[in-house]
């Protein structure tokens, strides 16, 4: 049990049951959807951007604990990031949750979201967490296709 | 053959537990430090120890490529693919062991149908039934089939209850349809289809009627004959053989009647540049070197089965899977996704508020393996408006003891997802 509790960190359980900005805003200026097709987790994400900086986020889609845990959290984060924010943020998150080892040091850096590191120990699920993340790079880059888990150049391994 | 079978009756096999586990090596281990409970028997099966033997022992003594050559291994290898043959003819109750086609997996063997049946069978605006129950090994090669000869899909739609709505079926059937395309046992809901009216009615409308047989041949004792199907396929690795190869039964007429799906080396007569004469079934469906110690490691997992005997296996699972069911209705937060009034020992459930994907991780941290997902079958899940289900299966070889572990590990997950 202790594992899962890494793994199930109470940040984690409480934005599975009570995500923040589920929702489709007013008005949207960046918009990606994302699939895994392996477990079919979806998520659409929705952002309107002004002067180059996100002024609301929302997210759509069901996926499990710990996709809608780093979709809830991640939107919270990203409200008031400029672009250039966004995808750095996008970048470090990244390489936080895929570096391969699960002894690797956590990063304080990113406050809330370092409860997301829980899926290191667990490889089938780190594309659950990296999912919306994979979802935002593509709408910052307003890609219309939908984006997968199981893409090359998302390959999480 | 299992070494612990003394008489041939019907034997209680919660009384023989101990032995039948200790032939299945795999068993004993622990995952993540628990004993391991294997409940994913719909993806695969573990194997017999007698299996695994047969498999080295023909590696170690027997190895040789079939039907070629004069040399004493080659007729060795030779008459244990062909008397493999033989066992699954018998086990299906074809009536001649050139019916039984050695193919990869189930799937190849409806690809290879839904293939050959395009060469001239299939015309545009022609019907191809199938159900909602389907995986998609059972949806997609008829799609192909569709796109390329014009033809359409029509879905025979299910109840609530995860039957299929016969009378709605009945209405689907005219002049057009071809082919009955349906699976004896749903993957992800355990429902066992009443096949002999589908049949029937499939046969007075002239179509040819294709059995997914890869979920029932375990759990079912399977009659071709009585079923009077045209194509009956399954795979070697859900009945406790092998991976790599997979069962198309085909009534002798249709085999006489349809070409051959791929060319190559044994599926021939003779051959020059001007022209090829084909082989006679099976063979003209077998090109090349074909799967032979997994057909050898088939019939052996055959004759384990058949060794304990179907009245048996069935006597258990029907029991063991009432048990999982009053267990599960019992936990709480538990929605049973299908209730037929028939199953094979599958059990598909979600739990209110968890995705069926964490409550996969906490079972396995308890050492229980079951899968949690779409099961291949989207179509079914969309009916049922879930993303996902989890999915338990039930073995010959599982124990009531490890329905108690799930069901504990259950509540475990329901506790710890609640605020």
């Amino acid at each position: 049990m202790s594992d899962l509790l890494a793994l199930y960190q109470d940040i984690i359980l409480e934005h599975n049951r009570s995500p923040r900005n589920f929702r489709k805003p007013a008005h949207i200026s960046h918009e990606a959807k994302g699939f895994n097709p392996l477990c079919g987790d979806k998520v659409t994400l929705y952002l309107n951007v002004e002067d180059d900086r996100i002024q609301d986020v929302g997210f759509e889609g069901s996926g499990c604990a710990i996709s809608t845990a780093s979709a809830s959290l991640m939107t919270e984060r990203l409200k008031g990031l400029t672009l250039a924010d966004a995808a750095s943020l996008f970048q470090q998150v990244h390489h936080y949750l895929t570096q391969n080892s699960a002894t690797s040091p956590l990063d304080p850096e990113l406050g809330k979201l370092e409860a997301l590191g829980g899926v290191r120990q667990y490889p089938a699920r780190v594309k659950c967490a990296t999912l919306p993340w994979h979802t935002l790079q593509a709408a910052l880059l307003n890609r219309h296709a939908p984006i997968t888990t199981e893409m090359e150049t998302h390959a999480d391994e | 053959m299992a070494t612990w079978i003394q008489a041939k009756k019907t034997l209680d096999l919660k009384q023989h537990m101990g032995s039948i586990r200790m032939d299945f090596p795999i068993l004993n281990q622990r995952v993540h430090g628990r004993p391991l409970v294997y409940l994913d028997n719909a993806a695969t099966t573990q194997k017999p120890r007698a299996v695994i033997q047969a498999m080295a022992e023909y590696y170690e003594s027997q190895n040789a490529n079939i039907h070629r050559g004069v040399h004493a291994l080659s007729e060795v290898a030779t008459s244990l693919y062909e008397s493999a043959r033989e066992t699954v003819a018998t086990f299906l109750n074809a009536q001649s062991p050139s019916e039984i086609v050695f193919t990869r997996n189930a799937t190849e063997s409806i690809n290879m149908i839904a293939n050959i049946m395009g060469h001239d069978q299939i015309k545009p605006n022609d019907e191809i039934l199938l159900t909602e129950l389907e995986h998609h090994s059972n949806i997609v090669p008829w799609q192909f089939l569709c796109e390329r000869t014009g033809a359409r899909l029509k879905i025979i739609p299910i109840q609530e209850s995860g039957d299929l709505d016969y009378e709605s079926a009945v209405k689907l059937f005219g002049p057009r349809t071809r082919i009955l395309a349906i699976t004896h046992v749903s993957n992800a809901l355990g429902t066992v289809n009443n096949l002999p009216p589908l049949i029937a009615l499939a046969h007075q409308y002239g179509a040819a009627v294709l059995v997914d047989g890869a979920q029932a041949a375990p759990h079912i004792a399977v009659d071709v004959q009585a079923l009077d199907c045209d194509f009956y396929v399954f795979s070697g690795h859900k009945i406790y053989g092998p991976t790599g190869v997979g069962v198309l039964y085909g009534k002798r007429e249709w085999l006489d009647r349809l070409p051959p799906w791929q060319g190559g080396g044994d599926m021939i007569t003779s051959v020059s540049f001007q022209h090829t004469t084909y082989a006679e079934p099976p063979h003209k469906f077998e090109a090349g070197t074909p799967p032979i110690s997994q057909a050898i490691g088939l019939a052996e997992a055959i004759r384990y089965v058949q060794g304990i005997g179907y009245p048996a296996i069935c006597a258990y699972e029907e029991n063991l899977e009432l048990y999982a069911l009053r267990r599960l209705l019992e936990t709480p937060g538990i929605q049973l996704i299908g209730q037929p009034l028939k199953r094979a020992s599958i059990v598909s459930f979600v739990m209110e508020g968890i995705h069926p994907h964490d409550i996969g991780t906490v079972l396995d941290q308890s050492g229980i393996a079951v899968r949690a997902g779409h099961h291949c079958a989207m179509p079914l899940m969309e009916h049922y408006r879930v993303p996902a289900t989890v999915r338990a299966s039930f073995a010959f070889y599982n124990t009531y003891e490890e329905v108690d572990t799930l069901a504990t590990a259950l509540e475990k997950t329901w506790k710890l997802f609640q605020p």
